[in-house]
Order: structure tokens, then sequence, then C-alpha cells
């Protein structure tokens, strides 16, 4: 084996310019599928560390009623905070959320939004809620997030009539104050959402102590159901991202599949023609005393040889690009909000340990796969007639 | 039979399939070589000759008869044990050289010692040993396109002589050299056939390697013709008037 690493190493290098291109092609699948591999890897941490950050928390226990895609039920998906939950509400490191129905009437255009009600003083997610606590004496102060703010063309200052009905199914109507505009990665939070005083809420609706959410901030504590109440952890409400994340991943694996095809057609390419061209070469290593097997061994271990080249390559000029991108980040040439999940504008690329390795392996197992098969023509090989150079 | 036989060919017959029908390319051959000669199969084209000596080689296998060689017989090694007995104990020379053209001439000649999984210091000894039998230390790092044929065939012999095997084949090694190369080819093999007693089998149809020879034997139509020997005194005779008539 050593001795056939060392042919062909020396045979791939004295190739020149044929071997360099495939090379070249090679490390190109290199590091292209680890920069894409990363900024998918990128993408899920920043998903989730976000979702974290604005909408869940450490996680979060539902109103049995409350099924976030459907608003019909939130008319139903309220009740009163149980009081197991008070030491924690106390500290601080639960948040009850009630979200109600409501419309709100910009420019005399009726838009459905979801009013949330949240404390003011809350310190679990980044929505910047601090504001709630302006005092407005003729509207209720409120915040919005950007993509709402966009979309209906409000901005902050500007007044608009919200209507909603209380828990006994009346309609009432307020005039509310953006106090702020919000912006976040996590558009879940930012459209068709108003953040106003929990409090407020509350007594607007008739549903005092009452909320449809409880978020909490200790995602490691060990949680139960509690009655009515179903506990969500942060693994079960960032599902999503992983499934979306996978879906995406599926997809950019033909890209891959199109990337290490052309490579291999250049490695298998280059086989084919190196055991038509190389007959007196191969007659030569037979008379040597290689056994015909041993003969295409060489020339598998040379093809395969192609991608450890390739790895080189591919990290003299890889590792300087990937660090910059996974220090600058790759900014999308669209608004990322427009996505409608959870994505910055600009994304971080994470590469592990195992992304390069598994890249490399499966790299390296498919171009000896890639070269084994032409090779395997030499084993029907006469030696006499590949002595001569005859074609066979 | 001699005593001390390397090769020995007994009732040889060599057949490959045409078609429906098939090519006798030996029949009927005898022969038996000794340590240290200096022989060669002569014959036209078509006589046969290369097919005995890929046979002699165990690059081939005979149809029929038996073909002993330094104790092998040729017909019954596995693939494995033909490469073995190639691999240790013999030589190849081509008419048109067969080298490596990546390798540099040092990496050439090294190559059967690698396949002896010999140490670098040794191979490194070795190679350049080889390449003073054939006077081309100065080229260990060219490579074969930039050496002239007969700096090639030169190459060919050390990379054959570098492990010393007891039998060197060599297919028309001068076939594609002018004169002056062919006798300087012909007299580096002579001298080391001298010197470290290797036997040297040619198949040629070379006048030029037809006198060095001191026995020939005569192939025709894949049957033996006749065989000659000549005395040591007669080819160095010749080898010196070869040299006199190239020097004018």
């Amino acid at each position: 084996m050593k001795t056939a690493l060392k042919l062909a190493f020396r045979n791939l290098i004295g190739a020149g310019l044929r071997t360099w291109l495939n090379v070249l092609v090679l490390s190109f699948s290199f590091v292209v599928i680890i920069w894409m591999n990363g900024l998918m890897a990128g993408w899920d941490y920043q998903a989730k560390t976000d979702m974290t950050n604005w909408q869940i928390g450490g996680g979060q226990y539902w109103h049995e009623q409350y099924d976030p895609y459907d608003p019909f039920t939130l008319t139903e998906s309220h009740a009163p905070v149980p009081a197991g939950f008070s030491d924690e509400l106390a500290r601080g490191t639960m948040e009850p959320i009630l979200v109600v129905q409501g419309t709100i009437y910009p420019e005399g255009r009726m838009q459905p939004v979801a009013i949330t009600g949240i404390r003011p003083g809350q310190e679990i997610l980044m929505i910047p809620t601090f504001a709630l606590d302006t005092v407005v004496t003729d509207a209720v102060p409120a915040v919005i997030g950007a993509v709402l703010s966009r979309n209906m063309q409000v901005k902050e200052g500007d007044r608009l009539t919200m209507r909603w009905r209380d828990a006994n199914g009346m309609f009432d109507a307020t005039e509310i104050l953006v106090i702020k505009v919000f912006s976040s990665n996590v558009p879940a939070v930012e459209a068709g959402q108003i953040y106003i005083p929990l409090e407020k809420l509350r007594s607007m609706t008739l549903l005092e102590d009452e909320a449809t959410l409880v978020t909490f901030s200790d995602s490691e504590k060990e949680r139960q159901d509690a009655g009515e109440w179903v506990h969500k952890s942060k693994d079960e409400l960032t599902a999503p991202v992983d499934e979306i994340i996978k879906t995406k991943t599926v997809g950019q694996s033909v890209f891959y599949g199109i990337l290490l095809l052309l490579a291999m057609l250049a490695v298998f390419d280059t086989q084919v023609l190196s055991i038509f061209r190389r007959q007196k070469e191969i007659g030569t290593y037979i008379a040597l005393g290689y056994t015909r097997r041993e003969v295409v061994g060489l020339f598998t271990v040379e093809g395969a040889m192609h991608s450890v080249l390739a790895a080189v390559v591919a990290a003299l000029y890889g590792f300087p690009f990937l660090w910059w991108q996974a220090r600058e980040g790759w900014t999308m040439p669209i608004e990322a909000s427009e996505f409608g999940m959870a994505m910055a504008q600009t994304l971080y690329p994470v590469y592990s340990a195992g992304l390069v390795i598994a890249t490399v392996l499966i790299v390296v197992l498919v171009t000896t796969i890639v070269s084994y098969l032409p090779s395997r023509k030499i084993a029907k090989m006469n030696p006499t007639e590949a002595l001569r150079g005859r074609i066979q | 039979m001699e005593n001390n036989a390397i090769i020995t060919i007994k009732d040889l017959t060599k057949t490959f399939p045409m078609g429906k029908s098939s090519f006798t390319a030996l029949e009927g051959i005898n022969l038996s070589l000794g340590t240290g000669e200096f022989s060669g199969l002569i014959g036209p084209s078509g006589s046969g000759k290369t097919t005995l000596l890929n046979i002699i080689g165990s690059l081939d296998t005979p149809t029929s008869g038996e073909a002993l060689v330094l104790g092998h017989s040729i017909g019954e090694l596995s693939a494995k044990q033909a490469a073995r007995l190639r691999k240790e104990s013999l030589g190849f020379i081509f008419q048109s050289y067969n080298l490596l053209s990546v390798h540099t001439v040092f990496e050439n000649v090294e190559f059967p010692l690698l396949l002896l999984k010999m140490g670098a210091d040794e191979r490194k000894k070795m190679v350049m040993d080889a390449l003073e039998w054939v006077g081309l230390t100065e080229k260990v790092k060219s490579k074969p396109p930039q050496l002239s044929g007969g700096e090639c065939q030169r190459v060919a012999i050390a990379r054959a002589m570098v492990k010393k095997p007891s039998l060197v084949l060599a297919d028309e090694p001068t076939a594609n050299l002018d004169a002056a190369n062919s006798h300087n080819i012909l007299q580096t093999m002579l001298k080391l056939n001298k010197e470290l007693n290797t036997t040297f089998l040619f198949a040629t149809h070379d006048e030029k390697v037809i006198g060095y020879l001191r026995r020939k034997i005569y192939l025709l139509d894949g049957k033996f013709e006749k065989e000659e020997r000549v005395g040591e005194d007669e080819v160095e005779l010749k080898e010196v008037e070869s040299g006199r008539r190239l020097s004018k």
C-alpha cells in the first residue's frame, strides 16, 4: 500500500496540469459543500437563538385550546394562570401572555391582528415591552414589529383605532398609540401582532388574571402539564425550524450531488483516458512484478488521491474563505423577513469538525469508487498485449 | 539438459484462438539455458521468439508442454506467484524501453526495489550503482522525454539489472537504436553478464545483436530450426571489430 501511495503520488504530480485541473474542481466541491452546510447550520443556530430570545424563551405552557395557526381558537384559549406558577411569576422567570383577536383600522382599512398582552417589565423576551410603560392618557400604548409597520404603513407616533371582543362577546374599541416599532429576525413576533400592557388587555377583555400562554426562562427545569396548560419544551417549539432546515438541506443535497457529479465525471474521464493511454505502462508494471489486481489498486489509489490533493488545495484557499465568511457572514440580497421564518439578513456559517470530516470522507469515498470502476478493466487485460501498447 | 539450467523448456506449444480456429505460435520447443549464458532467440517476425520470451518471463502460459524457469513451472504458477517470480528474479528490457515517463531516471530504476520493499538508503545505493554500470549517474534527475533513445535503453538496462536478477529477458533491445548506440548497449550488457554472471536471453533478428551472442537459437514459424554456439574468443573478436567499424 505504501508503495502504491508513493507511486500514485508520483504519477499524479507527474501528470501535471491534468491532475491540477481535476484537483481544483474537486477542491471547489469541498469548499462549497462545507460552506453551504455551514450556512445551514448557522441559520439553524441563529433561527433557534432568535426564536428563544424573541418568541419562546426557555419554553412555554399553552392553554389546551390554543393553536397559533388558528385564530378562531383564541376566543376559547385562555384561563387563569395556575397557582403553582406563582413563585416563578414573582421572580420574573415566568411571564403570562394573553392573546385575543382584534382588528385595527389604519387609514380606514380593516386589518385583523392578534392583540398580545404582555407585562411591560418582563425580561424573558427581547421585545421592547419597557416602552409600554410610557404614560399615555388618551390612548393605549402599543409596540409593533417592523413587518406589521411596513405592511400597514404605520410608524412610531401613529394613532390607530383598535376593536376587540370582551369575554362576554361584546365589541369595544379604543385608540392605540404606537410607541415603538421593533425589528427582530423572527417574523412570527413581528407580523400581525400588537403588544399592549397585559393588565390593560385583561381589563379590556374582562379576563382578569387569565392568560393564553405562559413563557418561562428556565429550560432545564423538569416540567409537566399543569391541568389545562400543556407544557411545550424549547425543543418542541423549535422543531419546525429543524424541519425547515432539513427540507432546505435535502434541496441543497441535489446541488451538492450535481457539483460532485461534475467533479466525479472529471475524475472518471481521467481514469478512462489513463487506462486507454497508459496500456504500455500497465504492461510494464506487470512485467516488473505487479499482479493485475495490484495495478487495479494502484490506479484506484491514483484516482482517489485526487481527492486527497483536493482536500489540501481546498484547505489552502478554503480555510481563509470559510473563516472570513464565519466572521463577516453572508448577507442575503433580498429582504430576509420575506421568507416568513426566523432568518437574519446576514447569516453566519457555523462549521463543525464533524461537518468537515464527513465532507472529506464522503468526497474521498465517492472518488475512490469512481476511480475503481474504470480501473477494473485492467484486471481483464492481457499483459503481453498491454506491453506493446495495443488497445484492449 | 545442463546441470545448472535455469530455463528448461520441454515440448512447449502455444496456440492462440483466432475466431473459430486457432493459431499455433510455438510448437514442440525444447530448450535448456544455463546460468551466465548470453544467448538469443533468433528469427524473423512471426517466428515465435517474443511469445517464447513472454512465457519464460511468466507473462504468458504455455498451451501444452512445460516451461521451468528458476525451478518454477510457469503453467502452474498463480498470478501472485508469477508476479513474485518476475519481481524477485527476472529483469525485462523492451524494444521501446517502457520507461515510466513522468518519473525521473532515478525513480524508474528505483521502481523494482520499491516493489521489493527495500529501505531508502539501500535503494539509493543500489540505484546509483546500477546507473554507474550504464554510465548515467549525471542524469538521475532527468525524465525519459529528456533523454536520447540510447540513454533511455541504458536506463531500462539499469532498471532490469538493479536488483541483480538471475535472468534478464531482452526483447529486440536495439530495434529503435542506431548502430553506435546499439553497440554501446550491447557492450554494457555483455559487461554486466561477465561481472554479475547474469543470464541474458534476447529475442532478436538484429544482426548487430546476433554478433554478440554466444548461443544462437534459431526459430522459424514457431518451431526450433537450429542452434549455434560461439566461443568466447570469437565474441570478443567481434566486439572489437564492431567497435572499429563504428569508430570509422
